[in-house]
């Protein structure tokens, strides 16, 4: 029987040609991943394992994302437990305040992640990194503890759903639009414990910033991992974002195109679904139908159309454009379309957060970080801060806040009686202008 | 194993940021953020589990964050088991590798109520409404799951696993 593209790769992952799902393997892992919150769980879970050493150096990657720069004496005290431990291990890949990014836009950007890799991290967001054609999936602290001390972890093989997109999504549509609009109709835990496997030929409409957005919110319709399959967008990707030791491996005057070629034999591995691969559900979607999509509180599945949205006339207090989903460089870009020349609205806080220090300067080589603060807007360092509750934007009682991060839980953002409503970043700008949630075609 | 308890039950979806906000993940004290489990759904939550009482709950139970806390202040609640329609993956993989005993058994959590005295038995998977004098039967975990939740989570298990083998 056929396999599926994510069947694929953890049955490579586990040295068997074939896996059927509901199997339960153990599995080598690529890559070990968690942050400020969960890594100090896992260092103490760590030490109760027969394990001195992580098991590579090379492989475990701890990032100071959440409640950074330390936001209170406790958050600083937990970043310093992940910086001993980083330092004792010798680990190779620690990022600290002035190097670090939001986790899942770091790890793509800095080359850590290859298509066909096999990734867990202790954050829930770890599923971003199927957009490179990975099998990604976020675990718990103790999961992290056994994959940093053994390398490997366990899984139950998943059926996947595949999501077939066609057409060519219009001005103002983007991947978070998308993925809106598949958690409304499938539903929070339409796609629990499975794969959500994107294919068709409307995948070639949508960015790598699309792709890794969409990735980044399957685990709010309950999925394992989401998954694209890799084509000339995601290599010229890769090859224009290798790591350094990576990048060793091909000749010093090896261009692109060269590059390009040698991703899935020097680097990494191209996985593609067989042809009588079987899934548990299909969905076809027609990206051309798709409109700007807002998950109104208190579920991301409780999604309406900007046009339903807008006739709501709902009035809000405050806007954060950033996180994992969508604080990348096409977001910012994105954002300041909308925000240049024009003003945020009185009684509004727009909060812009580039995901990584690299966003953040090619946001302000762009002119684009000018653009925010001349509208009114503030530009934070990076930090998932707001997103969860943490700092740098908490909602007070009762009010709202249009958000293009990718959680509007009761009391995420503060207050447990204040609202977040989920968007893209044109959303978002476009409702900084007005004040209340907006469409980008009203105002531009 | 067995557990046997007064029920508090809860509905669909209850995500991870209910079950223990953000804003206390800083807290590496587990009695201390105990304290805060479920205080946005129910304030009275700490001040009314006793021990060895049982959660019950709908479908997508432990939704949303990967954050291993959530299961963490369930059980240092004092809470002897969750049943629930469905857990959320993350949710499911984290309360077996801390020894959180859990049960899915979707025509159980329908109709316990509130308040009902409720007894287990993880072996077997029977499930007992002692107020409604109701039986329901679960599908036992998987051996592999069986043996890890024996050793009492994740961690023991592998560090059984490699003693066996010195």
């Amino acid at each position: 029987m056929g396999m599926t593209m994510s069947q694929k790769i953890l049955a490579a992952h586990t040295g068997k040609n074939e896996l059927e799902a509901g199997e339960l393997i153990e599995a080598d892992i690529d890559l070990v991943l968690g942050n400020d919150i969960t890594s100090p769980v896992a260092i103490r879970e760590m030490a109760k394992i027969n394990a001195d050493k992580v098991y590579d150096k090379d492989k475990v990657v701890l990032v100071m994302d959440h409640f950074v720069p330390n936001k209170d004496i406790k958050s600083a005290e937990n970043a310093k437990t992940c910086r001993e431990f980083a330092c004792s291990q010798c680990i190779s890949h620690f990022y600290d305040v002035g190097k670090m990014g939001i986790e899942h836009a770091l790890i793509p950007e800095k080359g850590l992640c290859l298509p066909g890799d096999l990734v867990v991290g202790a954050d829930s967001h770890t599923v971003t990194y199927g957009a490179l054609g990975a099998f990604s999936t976020g675990v718990g602290s103790t999961d992290m503890a056994a994959a940093m001390a053994t390398g490997k972890l366990w899984f139950k093989v998943p059926q996947a759903i595949r999501i077939r997109l066609k057409g060519k999504p219009s001005k103002y549509v983007t991947g978070k639009d998308l993925i809106l609009h598949i958690i409304g109709k499938i539903g929070v835990d339409g796609a629990l414990y499975q794969s959500m496997e994107f294919c068709g030929e409307g995948v070639k409409y949508l960015s790598m910033d699309d792709r890794l957005a969409i990735c980044n919110m399957a685990i709010e319709a309950g999925g394992k991992n989401g998954i694209f399959p890799v084509d000339d967008q995601t290599l010229e990707y890769v090859a224009t974002h290798l790591s350094e030791k990576n990048r060793a491996l091909f000749g010093e005057n090896a261009d692109i195109e060269e590059i390009k070629k040698g991703i899935g034999s020097v680097i990494g591995h191209i996985y593609e679904a067989d042809d009588d691969a079987v899934y548990a559900a299909e969905l076809e979607i027609d990206l051309s139908e798709l409109k700007p999509t807002v998950s109104f509180p208190h579920l991301p599945s409780n999604t309406r159309t900007i046009d339903e949205a807008e006739d709501m006339k709902v009035k809000i207090d405050q806007v954060v454009i950033g996180s994992c989903t969508n604080g990348r460089i096409s977001d910012m870009r994105q954002a300041a379309e909308v925000l240049k020349g024009r003003k945020v609205a009185d009684n509004v806080r727009c909060i812009i957060i580039p995901a990584t220090q690299e966003i953040y300067l090619q946001s302000m080589r762009e002119g684009l970080l000018e653009i925010f603060i001349e509208a009114g807007a503030v530009v934070s360092t990076p930090t998932c801060g707001p997103c969860l509750g943490g700092h740098m934007g908490i909602l007070a009682d009762k009010e709202r806040c249009v958000s293009t991060t990718n959680r509007n839980f009761v009391g995420r953002m503060g207050a447990k009686t204040s609202e977040v409503y989920l968007a893209s970043p044109y959303v978002a700008a476009a409702s900084a202008v007005t004040g209340y949630i907006s469409s980008p075609a009203s105002i531009m | 194993m067995r557990a046997k308890g007064k029920t508090i039950k809860y509905g669909d979806n209850i995500d991870t940021d209910i079950i223990i906000p953000a804003r206390y993940l800083n807290i590496m004290d587990r009695k201390e953020l105990a304290s805060h489990c479920m205080e946005d759904l129910d304030a009275d939550f700490a001040k009314k589990v006793n021990d060895g009482d049982i959660i019950v709950a709908g479908s997508n139970f432990g939704c949303g964050s990967s954050r291993e806390h959530a299961p963490q202040v369930i059980k240092d609640s004092g809470v002897g088991c969750v049943i629930a329609e469905s857990f959320a993956r993350i949710f499911y993989r984290n309360a077996i590798n801390i020894g959180l005993p859990i049960i899915e058994c979707p025509e159980a959590a329908k109709a316990i109520n509130d308040g009902d005295e409720v007894e287990i038995n993880f072996d077997t998977g029977d499930i007992k409404d002692i107020t409604k004098n109701e039986s329901f039967k679960a599908q036992p975990f998987p051996g592999f799951l069986q043996s890890m939740i024996n050793a009492g989570g994740l961690i023991n298990y592998i560090n059984e696993k490699s003693e066996n083998k010195q």
